[in-house]
């Protein structure tokens, strides 16, 4: 016989059972009302003040996030600025060096032209002799008609033939004073263009100066800008952070791309190398290998760019002495060139080993491997791929560089994102305990609103007799409604 | 943030040269796979051999560097060394495995040319021998190939009542055909199969049953 079959033999009509233990149980419950409608309450109000107190303490933490992330940011830009100006003063000032070094020589040259040009100038002023003032008088008397005297008429002759070979000789000095003079002309001509491109060039060169000066000034604008920590420095930093983030991490995805060809590249050969049958852990050596080969050339092109100051990773090869970071540099090239001839080398083993691995294949196959196609284009291309790869792994430093810088900002936000949500989660985790607990309380009265409704009905009963007796004792006055008011009042917390 | 930079990397740098070292401490596991393959010589089965030809160049093509492979025969008396007719253990460089490759396989062509019918089937003995030489080899998973019909027939004084200790390995009958009394009551096929796995299983193996040579790829997916 189990539980429920004796509960409903208290009594021979079961229904009449069900109907005693109905009765009890609502008794039992009517009891418990006040100390369980007490206990929920508590509950509900340590479930609300635990969640707000911890609600509280991330949302604190949430903002102690937010400021270091805000400083971090700003210190970055910062930075970032600061960088920018360096490289801009440096570019100035090669600029400068560049251009105006050589501005005493410019001046020099300016000043000869200008001495030459003067010269020329004095030269060309130089006006050709006219002709002798005799030949008119000459002409004069050449033009006298001869009258028949054959002396006059031979003297007359012998002037006119002297005129003649005079006004050639002095037409012929003219000419050559004016070729002369022309000659000085159109040599000043190359002289005039050399000075107009010379001029040319230093008008290039100082608005050069200027375009480099107005970029100094926005760099120093934003500078200012990041200094005085503004909310719109802060917003352009961050914006600018999570594009950097997105876009470095889409390259970084093409580079381990590139690093995943590089390993195929050389794994085979590898295990030519170090044995195809060892393993470390669950992995292959040669595949192992192969990846520290590429992790090495990875590493190899970071100090490449570091030692060029193309990124700042590693700041103490950035603060190395310029010689000491120009060895540097020449080591590490070296050592990414002997990298590369390796790859390119293991490459042309790969080609060879899976030629004859194919050829064993055909045979246990029954094709004759003299089928096998034998072009050199593949194996030539391997072995360039095999030597380009690591050169061109070496500008992951850049993304790299962007990737972390930026992932720092991105991974802050997303943080106190998180804080935020989980702060919003734990107040209404409080808040739904709290009501949760009202709920409860109110259902817990629904189950037990007979009881309510019987206790109700006998302290409206209870209270009108009280009234009563209150009035026969009394005799009645204005103050009698205060006489119901306990009576109200305690209505009102039975009701509660 | 410089100094974030240089801790960060120093961390990767570390785990990336930490990495390897843990595992190779932590995994000495061998993987490498050893292969016996038990060739039935005897009357009724000889005609199959050719068929045994395509299976070795599978394992050929298939084995890797390290691993090793013996092709055993299973005659009158298989418990014997003699009865090994071609092992190896291909070496870790690519270029030398795939040479012994060939040669392996201009062995076994041979021995397939060569080989003479034996008038009985000593399966339990070649198993044996099976057992002993990849024990002896010591590969990290073994497989027992049985090319053969499981028709065993011993000659007058040969014991082979000795229990299998074949913990570890996995043993394959491959193109197991059916004689003319199988085909009569095919009972008899369910029981001789059923034998030999009870076998397997009772010395710790693992058994497996491939007919279709199509389908080899099987035999090395545990």
């Amino acid at each position: 016989m189990d539980t429920t079959s004796i509960l409903l033999q208290i009594t021979p009509i079961p229904f009449l059972s069900i109907v005693i233990w109905g009765l009890l149980i609502l008794a039992a419950m009517y009891l418990a009302r006040k100390p369980f409608h007490r206990s929920v309450g508590a509950l509900g109000r340590l479930v609300r003040n635990a969640m707000r107190l911890a609600a509280a303490s991330v949302v604190q933490a949430e903002k102690r996030l937010e400021t270091r992330n805000r400083e971090v940011l700003l210190k970055a830009g910062l930075d970032h600025a600061e960088r920018h100006l360096e490289r801009e003063f440096d570019r100035i000032s090669q600029a400068v060096n560049r251009d105006l070094e050589s501005y005493p020589k410019l001046q020099r040259n300016l000043q000869e032209t200008l001495i030459k040009l003067e010269e020329d100038y004095r030269s060309s002023t130089e006006i050709p002799q006219s002709l002798p003032d005799w030949v008119k008088v000459i002409e004069a008397i050449a033009k006298i008609k001869p009258n028949g005297d054959h002396m006059v008429a031979n003297m007359l002759e012998e002037i006119h033939q002297t005129l003649a070979e005079q006004h050639k000789t002095a037409l012929d000095r003219h000419r050559k004073d004016v070729a002369q003079r022309h000659g000085i002309l159109s040599r000043m001509l190359p002289v005039w263009r050399g000075m107009h491109k010379t001029l040319e060039g230093l008008e290039k060169s100082i608005s050069s100066l200027n375009l480099r000066a107005k970029r100094i000034d926005q760099y120093m604008d934003e500078y200012q800008e990041t200094r005085r920590q503004t909310d719109t420095a802060y917003r352009t930093l961050s914006s600018s952070s999570l594009t950097q983030f997105f876009i470095s991490g889409l390259v970084l995805l093409v580079a381990i791309g590139g690093a995943v060809i590089n390993f195929n590249l050389i794994a085979l050969p590898m295990s030519e190398m170090v044995g195809g049958a060892s393993y470390i852990g669950p992995y292959k050596t040669s595949d192992v290998a192969g990846l520290v080969i590429i992790c090495l050339e990875i590493c190899t092109g970071l100090f490449l760019m570091e030692s060029l100051r193309v990124t700042r990773l590693f700041p103490i090869i950035g603060s190395m002495d310029d010689r000491m970071r120009k060895n540097f540099f020449w080591i590490a090239l070296g050592l990414l060139t002997i990298l590369a001839g390796v790859e390119s080398a293991l490459a042309f083993m790969r080609d060879r080993i899976a030629a004859d691995m194919e050829a064993l294949r055909q045979t246990l196959a029954g094709v004759s491997p003299g089928s096998m196609a034998t072009s050199i284009i593949p194996t030539v291309g391997q072995m360039v791929m095999g030597f380009i790869l690591p050169f061109i792994l070496t500008f992951v430093a850049i993304p790299l560089e962007s990737f972390v810088a930026s992932s720092r900002t991105v991974l802050g936000v997303v943080a106190a994102w998180s804080l935020r949500t989980v702060a919003f989660f734990l107040r209404l985790a409080g808040n739904l305990g709290f009501y949760l607990g009202r709920f409860l309380a109110n259902l817990y009265d629904l189950l037990i609103f007979p009881a309510l409704w019987l206790e109700g009905v006998v302290v409206r009963a209870m209270s009108r007799n009280n009234a009563k007796e209150t009035e026969r004792e009394q005799p009645p006055s204005v103050e009698d409604g205060q006489g119901y008011a306990p009576a109200a009042e305690g209505g009102k917390e039975v009701a509660e | 943030m410089k100094g974030g930079h240089k801790k960060l990397f120093a961390w990767i740098l570390a785990v990336l040269m930490i990495w390897p070292a843990c595992f190779a401490c932590s995994d000495s596991k061998s993987h490498t796979k050893g292969v016996y393959l038990l060739l039935d010589t005897s009357g009724t089965y000889k005609v199959e051999l050719k068929k045994a030809r395509a299976l070795i160049n599978y394992l050929l093509g298939t084995l890797q560097p390290g691993d090793t492979l013996a092709v055993g025969r299973i005659d009158t008396g298989s418990f014997s060394e003699k009865d090994i007719v071609a092992k190896v253990t291909f070496d870790d460089r690519p270029s030398v495995a795939n040479n012994q490759k060939r040669a392996f396989m201009q062995k076994i062509d041979k021995f397939i040319k060569s080989s003479a019918r034996s008038r009985y089937t000593d399966i339990s003995g070649g198993l044996l021998q099976a057992i002993e030489y990849l024990n002896e080899v010591g590969p990290g998973s073994k497989y027992i190939l049985i090319f053969s019909d499981l028709q065993e027939e011993l000659a007058e004084g040969y014991v082979r009542d000795v229990p299998f200790q074949l913990s570890g390995f996995h043993v394959v009958a491959l193109n197991v055909t059916k004689l003319r009394s199988d085909i009569r009551d095919p009972k008899n096929y369910m029981r001789r199969v059923e034998q030999w796995r009870q076998k397997t299983e009772k010395g710790g193996g693992t058994w497996r049953v491939i007919n279709d040579l199509e389908r080899l790829d099987a035999i090395f997916k545990d």
